[in-house]
């Protein structure tokens, strides 16, 4: 193999590596706006401030989803998540569930007083 | 409805990967990826801009806001009913500033979509390369000739943005005898915060019950019947404050007599010791003036993929200004809502990359009926690429069964965490 084609097959690697990186972080994309849905009641990024209603961030995947399926279902009882656990359809749950699994825990920054 | 099959997500992922890579490269300079700039910085101006800097840093982001504090408008019907104090839903801008936004106090008087500039009251130019426009609503007061002056305004009051009109409306309440009659007007929908008006006739019933309780509430709605969470507002008003609250329908608005504190309806005048009257709304004037109304003369059409101005290219309008889809309300949740969506849109546009073309948005409104017990109202919107709009999903969102202490808690913890999300 001569240095030229060690260097087109490095560049043809690279670029195959660099297209699954993008596509991923697509995929990471979607899953980041099906979460951000979530963000308003349950903090940025799942971290609740006060953690009322409860932090999302660093909770398992299978947890949430499970907890999902059972608001769902009216299993488990609830003053508003079965009605918004509705909304979403199981592939839009596995995103959401993966996205708040892949988020460090901790409390978001209170707005700060006016000054 | 129309969702976007398996072959069509694929297709719109493997064009995000090409396009992607390409303005990858074209960014690596160092430099700024893009100019952003927000008008407005309340609920979805804020939210917005702290998430275009939170998701692609190398991006300018500047927020042009006319005050110096945020003040927000749920909850602040607790102000009126004693049940909280103004300066707990006054917050600063610090927080966004911290993340890398620039904040400018000012007023933006102009955008000129050619140049790609807004214009400052100051005479100062900002430059942008997408522009956010969340300006709220203002009022129409043309149609309402007693209260179209500045006096007349100060006198009988909106108080439907928080801040020195809800302070001002407390004090005339605490002003007002016990055995006064309070007479509030609500406009006819579409208006910012459907179940408002109704927590604020609780809040005023809780007021006046603990301190002045012969005192009376007349409720005249524009509209044919409560607007939302009429069970739920009907069970307060029939149990706890029952006998204290007359509320008649369909009491269009005509005229104010200010120096005679009478509302004029087109059949009826109704004299009162504390008038409140909240005019119809449209998008706020630089919407105006920048020619993004496209409906009834008052509201923002939107490509809602984007939420960019179906009337002005590179302009994207957010929150209660915006021409809401079917069964979206102009609230606070929704403002912060649309802000996500539009910031991820500016976000790949800016980078030449292909836009999510299949957005949800969710709704959240909680409603005190006093000091504590709180009701919600909850929805899930997903977009709909036959109709091309929003619309909502079947057989989600829904009302609380009754109003509790619990859900006062989660009201409470859903403020912090909105409040966070703008400007935490």
């Amino acid at each position: 193999m001569t240095a030229i084609s060690i260097g087109a097959c490095c560049a043809a690697a690279l670029l195959a590596a660099g297209v699954a990186t993008q596509a991923g972080a697509q995929d990471a994309n979607a899953a980041r706006s099906l979460a951000a849905t979530c963000f308003t009641c349950h903090g940025s990024d799942g971290r609740s401030v006060d953690g009322v209603p409860p932090s999302l961030a660093g909770q398992s995947k299978d947890y949430l989803l499970q907890q999902m399926r059972e608001f769902r279902a009216g299993k488990r009882p609830a003053t508003i998540m079965h009605q918004h656990a509705k909304g979403y359809t199981d592939e839009q749950l596995d995103l959401i569930a993966g996205y708040f699994a892949g988020v460090k825990p901790g409390p978001a920054a209170a707005a700060p007083a006016a000054r | 409805m129309r969702l976007l099959n398996r072959r069509e997500f694929v297709k719109w992922m493997a064009a995000s990967t090409g396009a992607a890579a390409v303005a990858g490269c074209a960014g690596m300079g160092g430099s700024s990826a893009g100019r952003v700039v927000v008008v407005g910085g309340g609920y979805g101006g804020a939210t917005a801009a702290r998430y275009v800097k939170q998701w692609a840093p190398d991006i300018d982001v500047t927020v042009i806001e006319r005050n110096d504090t945020f003040v927000s408008c749920p909850i602040s019907n607790l102000v009126l009913g004693g049940n909280t104090q103004l300066s707990n839903l006054t917050m600063g801008y610090g927080g966004l500033r911290a993340r890398g936004v620039r904040v400018v106090r000012g007023e933006a008087v102009a955008i000129d979509a050619s140049s790609k500039q807004v214009r400052l009251a100051d005479g100062s130019s900002l430059a942008y390369d997408r522009v956010i426009v969340s300006p709220g609503v203002d009022f129409i007061y043309d149609q309402i000739p007693g209260l179209n002056n500045a006096e007349a305004q100060n006198r009988v009051l909106h108080a439907w943005k928080a801040g020195p009109q809800t302070l001002a409306l407390r004090k005339q309440l605490e002003a007002m005898r016990d055995g006064g009659v309070f007479v509030f007007h609500i406009p006819m929908a579409p208006y910012r915060c459907p179940p408002g008006p109704y927590e604020r006739v609780c809040q005023v019933a809780d007021y006046f019950k603990r301190d002045k309780p012969k005192s009376k509430i007349i409720v005249l709605d524009s509209n044919p019947d409560l607007v939302s969470k009429k069970g739920l507002f009907l069970a307060a008003w029939n149990g706890m404050y029952k006998g204290m609250i007359d509320y008649r329908p369909n009491s269009e608005l005509a005229d104010v007599d200010v120096k005679g504190m009478t509302v004029k309806l087109t059949f009826d005048s109704v004299k009162g010791d504390v008038l409140n009257v909240v005019p119809p709304h449209r998008a706020g004037d630089i919407a105006r003036t920048t020619g993004l109304i496209t409906a009834n003369q008052r509201w923002c059409g939107l490509d809602w993929t984007t939420c960019e101005s179906v009337a002005v290219k590179g302009v994207h309008v957010l929150g209660d200004a915006t021409l809401s889809a079917p069964a979206m309300p102009k609230s606070a949740s929704m403002a912060n809502q649309h802000a996500k969506v539009c910031a991820a849109a500016v976000i790949a546009l800016i980078k030449g990359q292909p836009v999510n073309p299949q957005p949800v948005m969710m709704n959240t409104c909680y409603s005190f009926v006093d000091g504590k017990n709180v009701m919600h109202v909850a929805s899930v919107h997903t977009y709909d690429a036959a109709q091309k709009t929003m619309v909502a999903v079947k057989g989600a969102g829904g009302v609380s069964t009754a109003a509790s202490e619990l859900e006062g808690t989660y009201a409470w913890g859903w403020a912090r965490n909105i409040w966070s999300e703008a400007l935490g």
